[in-house]
């Protein structure tokens, strides 16, 4: 596990990359959204991040800006991590999107537009995934309650 | 009288209606038929029998997964993991377990350490003979089937005199596993992997060098290294490409480190490689079990931290801070300390992963599962487009799309 760039990434990404801690061996830290294809830029050249693991968000009902995205990087060839957040209001959740750099964020892009309503620019493919056609609402929002039913097919009658 | 079922409204709304060029037409395969070895939906253009273009709908198994976890203790979750990759949900538990004990803090028990690396290699050989039996018999394959589907209901059976359960285990605790191994468990252990040894060799000798098998499968569903990486594959899918990625060699957890294994790899990422790749991967996690077996160690199989583990049933009965302890861990959960952590482990069909936010307590602010299923879904066009329409069966198998960890 040695030799990991995480201060040579810190070190070139300067003030972008704002509350930079390392826990649990995954690098992460906090950046503007607009800085997003700046930084992912960095890190995938040079520092060879090269696979894309993960996009989801995480909802904080009672903070403005009320969305955390939560990206998650993994490089094959310093088998190191690293974890970029944001913070994007609930009146505009718009980050880039990474399709242009991984294939694979183009699904979990989908997932998570579908389930917390982030808009990804740029992403030209945000049908829902693993929700419905028609589906309304974000699931994975706090306010949306657990026991809520949204049936595509009707329920049927049944007499007794 | 029941509704036309042309009013009944499409669950998806496909990429194309059009066929791109003249003479093509637009099939649709599942989301439930005989061949698509899950609840997953293609739309394909086909010319001829050509395939030129996909489209993959998965999310017919989603059941809400992550939403559910925000109104359960940590506990609680235990069963649910389970159902994530139903073919082998041992690693499921440990790798959600382990993402908990990372924010507590835990450090398991020496005995429990093992046990889980060797449960998990144990598991990882149900899930390849499963996906390799029934690529195998897609294909017709049908006495290969039988003796690696004989193996595993060895294996399934001889986890329930550990577990109590065939399939979905909760075996897995925070801090450790629910009970030691019963009597003559390990040896019944060294039978079944020496029987396997017998029936996968039997395999080899059927399948590897046969005429219709190689046809099928070589040469058909190629990825290369940088587009599996691009497509964010892991697990056998991208070793199958040449590339040595292993979580377990890579960023060793749980005893790996102590382990001596190799990571076998493919020659150019087509069906026959991944083939291969899990036949090999069978062998070495076999080895892997034997070492654990030699190097098992006596002890406790949870730690001692009343933050997590549960008392005694006999002080549970005769003393009231144990009756206390046991009654908060129900009703209120394990404490967990604030933050988030991502743990990954090398699971049977690549990285699982689990995302986890707490705000302390006993119930979690998020659980997010980055599942390898879902993620090879959306990359999987890569290696049906181009091919015959006969090989999506064969490719979608050799991918081994598990609806429960994709769907969610």
């Amino acid at each position: 596990m040695s030799g990991l760039p995480f201060e040579q990434v810190l070190e070139q990404l300067g003030p972008v990359a704002q509350e930079a801690a390392v826990a649990h061996g995954v690098l992460g830290f906090l950046i503007e959204p607009a800085r997003l294809l700046e930084v992912v830029h960095t890190l995938k050249d040079p520092f060879a991040f090269d696979m894309f693991v993960d996009v989801t968000a995480v909802d904080w009902p009672e903070r403005e800006p009320r969305f955390d995205v939560v990206w998650h990087f993994y490089s094959t060839r310093h088998f190191a991590r690293v974890r970029i957040k944001t913070r994007v209001p609930l009146a505009d959740p718009t980050v880039d999107t990474l399709v242009p750099f991984y294939g694979s964020a183009r699904f979990m892009e989908r997932e998570c537009h579908e389930m917390y309503g982030i808009r990804f620019r740029g992403n030209d493919d945000l049908r829902p995934i693993l929700l419905y056609e028609g589906f309304e609402g974000h699931p994975l929002r706090r306010d949306y309650p657990k026991q809520k039913e949204q049936p595509l097919v009707p329920y049927r009658d049944v007499k007794p | 009288m029941s509704t036309p079922l042309t009013t009944l409204p499409n669950p998806i709304r496909p990429a194309f209606e059009q066929g791109s060029t003249p003479g093509s037409v637009i099939v649709n395969i599942g989301p439930s038929h005989p061949a698509t070895h899950g609840t997953i939906q293609i739309v394909a253009e086909l010319s001829g029998e050509r395939v030129i273009r996909t489209d993959v709908h998965c999310g017919y198994l989603h059941r809400g997964f992550e939403k559910e976890c925000e109104s359960h203790t940590w506990h609680n979750l235990i069963p649910y993991v389970d159902r994530l990759n139903y073919c082998s949900a041992l690693i499921n538990d440990f790798a959600y377990c382990e993402a908990v004990e990372k924010l507590m803090g835990i450090e398991l028990t020496p005995r429990a350490k093992y046990l889980r690396t060797l449960l998990a290699e144990y598991s990882r050989i149900a899930d390849h003979l499963t996906c390799i039996a029934a690529a195998l018999m897609e294909l017709g394959a049908m006495t290969a089937f039988l003796y690696l589907v004989t193996i595993r209901d060895y294996i399934y059976e001889h986890l329930a005199d550990l577990t109590g359960a065939r399939v979905t285990y909760s075996y897995g605790r925070i801090g450790g596993l629910a009970r030691d191994l019963p009597e003559g468990w390990l040896q019944r252990l060294g039978e079944i992997l020496d029987q396997m040894d017998t029936f996968t060799g039997r395999v080899h000798g059927l399948v590897d060098r046969n005429r219709i098998f190689i046809d099928r499968m070589r040469n058909v569903g190629v990825i290369s290294t940088a587009d599996a990486i691009n497509w964010g594959f892991t697990g056998p899918v991208l070793r199958s490409t040449g590339a040595p990625r292993d979580l377990r060699k890579d960023t060793p957890y749980l005893a790996y480190a102590e382990l001596d294994f190799e990571v076998p790899v493919g020659i150019k990422g087509d069906n026959y490689d991944r083939y291969y790749v899990r036949m090999r991967e069978i062998d070495e996690s076999a080895h892997m079990i034997r070492q654990l077996m030699e190097m098992l160690p006596a002890g406790p199989v949870c730690v001692d931290d009343r933050r997590c583990t549960f008392p005694d049933k006999q002080l549970v009965y005769t003393e009231i801070e144990s009756l206390i302890n046991h009654f908060k861990l129900v009703m209120e959960g394990p404490q967990v300390p604030p933050g988030e952590v991502y743990s990954a482990h090398e699971g049977a069909n690549g990285e699982l992963g689990f995302y986890i936010v707490s705000v302390g307590g006993g119930v979690p602010w998020k659980v997010h599962c980055r599942s390898p299923s879902f993620v090879h879904m959306g990359g999987v066009h890569k290696m049906l487009d181009g091919y015959q329409l006969a090989d999506i069966v064969p490719t979608f198998g050799s991918v081994n799309m598990i609806g429960g960890e994709c769907d969610r």
